[in-house]
């Protein structure tokens, strides 16, 4: 049996590097298990990159909110360069009724505190110059929305928890939870066993394989996506463009122009495919090239450098689990982030803290609310 | 303006060609109709294409292969690749220098259905091994389909411009590559169930067993049963300062400007690597009459065959063994190396640097078989075969040979044929593919009379085609094998056939009958670009160089076939039979410079990903920290994430990680992913899901 932890960390990615930052930066000792090489190295460094606080209920937006804080001010806090832009995510509407619904959500958003206006046609096409014009209502435009690169971020959190004294186990696959009158008494891996006062559930794909391991039930069921990225080229437009239309084969559509001037894009099948595979298929490359050259004709000359594919963890309807466990005493779950772990992250990362330490605010038993472990799951997020 | 292109060759045939004009830079220059953007540019002396947007240094061609972007240019406002790009007439063309513009374009695309096709074997690589295994399968009327990313077939062939070793049996010994390639692409072509697919370059191959191939410019979907890995390989780069000038290649990038497209890319060359490649890049580049300053290999000894080695020195070319590179200096492009000795654990001598003016260098430092294809066919669940240098480097010979093996493999699983491979094929595999072995004497000492062969083979190589065209079968290997030294006893007629044939160009006939005093030598040359006569007088050399005496040339055979001409010189008896050849290129071309060049660089200012502009250093500074997964190396660098894919750094940073001590079993390695090569968004036709 090694030594004693405050915290043990289960998944090194995008919500279990920012908790062991801001954990260990509390004093707290602190151990991340993660069963690949290095950090970041599940769907962290899969993800797009686009950071927005543009969801439909009040704790998607307090944490991403604080997400684009911190990662605003990363460069002049933390002292590195995440490439951080703030370029602004829009929803362009190609019907009235699309539109309508964008207002709509539009309403909530303001009344908690979001930046995001409505842009005219021509307004937009100057945001996105070149942009098919044709049926285009408008669009919203949240200008303090932005993106950064999921690998620099991922290795900023990984070095400063380093530097804060997190221990890292990296290759550790955790195979057992030792549970004692309702307490997990000892995180068993592959290769080694650990102890800690409280243990967080921040494994991604693998949340609900690590909560049966608590006699618990999470319903996080990852499912798949494709994403690409082109060759870098001058700036040429700025917000993240989200198509919320659905196609024969795939539900929205996204892409942007990252800090690097790469286009990343990815789409989202429909019906989705669920299951963990991340080898790439024959039908993401033609399925998403002619969405983007429909929306975006501009981009046909843009060559296309990589692609991946990658999961997102789903729950039923669209929000994360977070909070302690019913069954287990010091268990904290922060799972199904439902392909936003990245943007949730730092916020969450914080969250995740206060619940540790028992000082959570208001503000957060409200957002912890929208997460709760134990709703109904009946809901839908409107930008699931 | 100077025209730097071939006029002659001594081997390949230059058209005439016709011109067109084009704007490089605000500026009509000519270009050669149907030729490459870079290959026009070299021509007209243009050797630096751009400016890397990271760091504004010079970037010019790299690999002429499509598969970096070094050479990309604007044409016409878009940004491509200048090697795969054909000139058009009146085409815009600039450099391109920081970030290119992405051109407004608001015509929308037009969707055409994407077509997809089955068929039982895809064969990924139309060069040596692909067309021996597309024979052997055709033969069985077997649905094939072969592709290939070049506009003809042959592969690596159509630029061997020199005479293939091994057998005449087995691998076509004796005839030029190029040659080899036009005849099995013919015999290809002439197979019913064989169906060859040019200018197609396989992009991945998918989870859904379907194989994304872009053919034309227009991107198909092929589903075979199985899968045939016959891609080659590619060539290993080196960590050194200025690595990242213009005008650093590969010696295949320099055999496709010079052998394919017959432009001349430098006057003054220095080589890394004395392998069979840089050997016989050296020997190419004399025939392209460009000026070999030198040849560096790190070992104690040259790698490639000895024959090869030996031709370059007689023809005054120096090698210096246990040297490498230290620096290319220049400004934008190389203005001169510096190479220094190394001790017995490669460490340099200090002291030791010497500098010489040379315009390029190329790097031939061995080659790493293609294994993508391989690795996806298998993720997806296709059984998946390689064959040539993707299986193995070696020899073009080899490669043939181990191609129509594995397309006799194919034929039997799938069901087509129930023989057995004869075991002794598998053994003339096993030999082709030998590294020299030893290097043995001179034979007895004939007696001075008649007329007979000195064969300067002394090296173990697979290679006998002198064995098979004496005609009265006076030459035999030691044991019979293929793999061991010529000898020769019998009854010589003085046919020649044995000087003409031998690749390595190392068989001298000695004729007493006339003079037996002041016998004659013939001595096989093809460098005719620098032209021989009768009364010339040549400085012949043994086999090592060393001068030995000087001869007028009495005679000049030329023979247009071959393409190997027969000079024939009397000289003393005393030194007949060690004479070779003779120097060609004069001593003042490999003179060191006077003021040795040291950069105040050190070897952590190399570049290690040149497409990312990622030092040496930053990756050494993070492997010391403990980090040993190549994806995070990527993730913290960008080192592997640029246009060529990690095709060059992945190699180089796995060096360094060994340098650094770590185990290989601790190295994660990088995850391959789609695609390719890059392909532009309007290539995919409107798919769907099925």
């Amino acid at each position: 049996m090694a030594e004693k932890y405050d915290v043990i960390v289960i998944g090194g990615g995008s919500i279990g590097l920012p908790a062991a930052l801001n954990l260990a930066k509390q004093k707290l000792k602190v151990l991340v298990l993660e069963r690949e090489g290095g950090p970041g190295q599940e769907n962290n460094k899969k993800a797009i990159g686009g950071i927005r606080a543009t969801h439909s209920d009040y704790g998607k937006i307090t944490v991403c909110l604080r997400s684009i804080e911190i990662m605003k001010n990363w460069q002049e806090e933390m002292g590195d360069d995440i490439g951080w832009m703030s370029n602004g995510y829009s929803y362009p509407a190609y019907n009235a009724k699309d539109a309508k619904t964008l207002q709509d959500l539009m309403q909530i958003q303001l009344s908690y505190g979001l930046n995001i206006k409505w842009v005219s046609p021509e307004e937009y096409n100057e945001l996105v110059p070149g942009i098919t014009m044709e049926g285009l209502v408008g669009s919203t435009f949240s200008p303090e929305d932005g993106s950064c690169s999921p690998l620099l971020m991922g290795s900023a959190y990984y070095f400063h928890a380093l530097r804060a004294g997190v221990e890292f186990r990296f290759s550790q696959k955790v195979t057992d939870l030792r549970i004692e009158h309702g307490k997990i008494v000892s995180v068993v891996t592959d290769k080694d066993s650990y102890s800690a006062a409280t243990v967080i559930n921040a494994a991604g794909n693998f949340a609900r394989d690590i909560g049966l391991m608590a006699d618990l039930d999470l319903p996080v069921y990852p499912d798949n996506h494709e994403a690409g990225i082109s060759e870098p080229v001058a700036r040429f437009f700025g917000p993240m463009v989200v198509d919320m239309r659905r196609a024969p084969g795939s539900a929205n559509f996204y892409f942007y122009q990252n800090h690097e001037g790469q286009v990343v894009f990815c789409i989202t099948p429909d019906p989705p495919i669920l299951g963990i595979d991340n080898r790439s298929t024959s039908e993401f490359l033609p399925l998403c090239a002619k969405r983007m050259l429909e929306i975006y004709p501009r981009l046909r000359n843009l060559k296309v450098r990589r692609t991946w594919r990658g999961q997102y963890p789903m729950t039923p309807d669209g929000f994360p689990i977070v909070g302690k466990s019913s069954t287990v005493s010091n268990l904290i779950n922060a799972v199904g982030m439902c392909g936003q772990g990245f943007m949730l992250g730092p916020g969450m990362g914080e969250l995740l803290t206060r619940m540790t330490l028992g000082t959570t605010t208001e503000s957060d038993q409200r957002v912890l609310q929208s997460f709760d472990p134990n709703r109904s799951f009946s809901g839908q997020e409107a930008f699931k | 303006m100077k025209e730097y292109r071939l006029k002659q060759h001594p081997i390949l045939d230059v058209p005439v060609y016709d011109y067109i004009n084009f704007y490089w830079n605000g500026s009509l220059i000519p270009a050669r109709k149907h030729e490459m953007i870079s290959s026009a540019l070299i021509a007209n002396g243009i050797n630096v294409f751009g400016h890397h947007h990271k760091d504004g240094t010079a970037q010019g061609i790299f690999c002429a292969n499509g598969q970096c972007a070094k050479c990309t240019v604007i044409a016409n406002g878009v940004a491509v690749k200048s090697c795969m790009t054909q000139v058009t007439e009146n085409m815009i063309v600039t450099s391109a220098d920081g970030l290119p513009e992405l051109p407004l374009v608001e015509n929308p695309v037009e969707f055409e259905p994407i077509e997809e096709i089955a068929t039982d074997v895809l064969i990924i690589g139309g060069g040596p091994s692909g067309l021996a295994a597309a024979m052997q399968l055709g033969s069985f009327g077997i649905q094939t389909l072969m592709i290939d990313d070049k506009h003809e077939l042959g592969g690596k062939l159509v630029l061997q411009t020199h005479k293939f070793f091994g057998s005449e049996e087995d691998s076509r010994a004796g005839t030029r590559g190029h040659e080899i390639g036009k005849i099995l692409a013919a015999e290809v072509q002439k197979l019913d169930s064989v169906t060859v697919w040019l200018n197609s370059t396989a992009i991945f191959v998918f989870s859904d067993k379907k194989v994304g191939i872009l053919k034309d410019g227009v991107y198909k979907l092929v589903s075979p049963k199985r899968i045939l890995n016959a891609a080659g390989a590619r060539e290993k780069f080196l960590r050194f300062a200025g690595n990242n000038l213009a005008r650093i290649y590969g010696a295949g990038a320099f055999q496709t400007l010079v052998n394919r497209d017959l432009v001349k890319p430098t006057q003054r060359l220095f080589i890394i690597g004395g392998g069979n490649v840089g050997l016989i890049g050296a020997y190419h580049a004399i025939q392209a009459g460009i000026e070999v300053v030198g040849l560096a290999e790190a070992m104690p000894s040259c790698g490639g065959y000895k024959v090869h080695a030996d031709k370059l020195k007689r023809l005054g070319v120096p090698i210096y063994t246990s040297h490498s590179i230290l620096s290319a200096n220049g400004d934008e492009t190389v203005e001169s190396i510096t190479i220094v000795k190394l001790d017995s654990k490669f460490k340099p001598i200090p002291g030791t640097e010497k500098s010489f003016d040379c315009d390029t260098i190329l790097i031939a430092v061995g080659l790493d078989s293609l294994s993508e294809f391989t690795l996806e066919a298998t993720a997806a669940g296709i059984p998946v075969y390689s064959a040539g240098d993707a299986l193995e480097i070696a020899e073009a010979s080899s490669a043939m040979f181990n191609g129509k093996i594995v397309g006799l493999q194919i034929a039997k699983d799938s069901g087509a044929v129930t023989d057995d491979i004869p075991q002794e094929w598998y053994d003339k595999a096993a030999v082709l593919k030998s590294h020299p072995g030893a290097i043995k004497g001179y034979q007895n000492n004939p007696a001075e009379e008649g007329v007979f062969p000195i064969i300067h083979c002394l090296q173990e190589i697979p290679c006998n085609p002198c064995t098979t065209v004496c005609p009265t079968n006076s030459i035999h290997t030691e044991d019979g094998s293929l793999m061991a030294v010529p000898l020769y006893s019998g009854s010589c007629i003085g046919c020649g056939k044995c000087v003409l044939i031998c690749p390595g160009l190392a068989i001298t006939l000695v004729d007493y009958r006339k003079d037996k005093d002041l016998p004659t030598v013939t001595m096989p040359y093809e460098i005719n670009n620098i032209p021989v006569k009768v009364g010339d007088l040549l400085s012949l050399v043994d086999i090592d160089g060393r001068e030995l005496v000087t001869a007028p040339v009495t005679a000049y055979v030329e023979n247009k076939n071959s393409h190997t001409a027969l000079v024939r010189v009397a000289v003393p008896k005393a030194v007949a039979k060690q004479v070779v050849s003779f120097i060609v290129q004069p001593e003042a071309v490999s003179r060191a410079l006077e003021h040795t060049v040291l950069l105040e660089k050190y070897a952590d200012d190399a570049m290690i990903c040149l497409c990312e502009r990622v030092s040496v250093g930053e990756v050494r500074k993070l492997i010391k920290g403990g980090i040993t997964d190549l994806n995070q190396l990527k993730a913290i660098t960008r080192a592997g994430m640029g246009p060529c894919g990690a095709k060059t750094c992945e190699v180089l940073i796995k060096g360094l990680l060994r340098e650094e001590g770590i185990p290989t079993e601790k190295v994660v390695p990088n995850t391959k992913r789609p695609v390719f090569i890059e392909v532009s968004l309007d290539k995919f036709p409107g798919g769907k899901r099925s």
